[in-house]
């Protein structure tokens, strides 16, 4: 089990901000392509991915218990 | 307080900069990020912040490490607020103590170009026809999705 997090516009197009899914041992890119196919209008979007509050590479793996967050370009300040 | 925090309530400037003052400090910079009204001849009615609250406060922490490594001798203390603010509040302050004014100013800089790099805070603008979350257009993030 792993809990995925989406924040700022991709909340608003995921229509959810968290929720916990029986997907393990995948790569980043592979968790990608997932929810970019379970959501309208991800495909496009720019997106960073944080694994356990650190950014990811592609080829990371994800294990069970991590928490993933799909993060759109920042704007703080 | 936390040195670096994101915060829901109104940012008091003071309490960042009385944070870093310590004996060895002969300067503080504070600066402070506040909504502004009009943005490319578009009116802003008011914004909306959302933060991955415990990532950015990490990430503050990690900037704040940065800085240290680059001006050894300065003291950091970072807050950005979220939620609803309105036009002139105060979005995020940055303080910085140092022994000499040149490297208070330029660690200061240092940290507010990173915080809109790196720390997973979002802004939502708020007008009059409309309404969009923003994000960095300085440069190309990670990857975009095919």
């Amino acid at each position: 089990m792993i809990t995925l997090y989406y924040f700022a516009g991709l909340r608003d197009k995921a229509g959810v901000d968290v929720e916990q899914v029986q997907l393990t041992g995948l790569k980043v890119r592979e968790l990608l392509e997932y929810v970019s196919n379970k959501y309208e209008g991800f495909k496009g979007s720019l997106i960073h991915i944080a694994v356990n509050e650190e950014y990811a590479l592609l080829d990371d793996i994800v294990k069970d218990g991590d928490v993933v967050a799909f993060i759109p370009p920042v704007s703080g300040g | 307080m936390k040195l670096f925090e994101i915060v829901t309530d109104e940012i008091q400037p003071e309490k960042y900069r009385e944070a870093v003052v310590h004996p060895g400090a002969g300067a503080v910079t504070v600066f402070t990020g506040h909504v502004r009204e009009w943005t490319k001849g578009v009116r802003t009615l008011y914004l909306e912040y959302d933060a991955y609250v415990s990532m950015a406060e990490k990430k503050m922490a990690e900037i704040s490490e940065e800085v240290q490594h680059k001006w050894p001798e300065t003291k950091i203390a970072i807050a950005h607020r979220i939620g609803k603010l309105k036009i002139s509040d105060i979005a995020v302050v940055i303080a910085v103590s140092s022994p000499h004014r040149k490297h208070a100013y330029e660690a200061n800089e240092y940290a507010i170009e990173r915080i809109k790099e790196i720390v997973p805070i979002w802004k939502k603008e708020i007008w009059e026809n409309g309404q969009e979350w923003k994000g960095d257009q300085r440069k190309k993030p990670l990857l975009e999705v095919e």
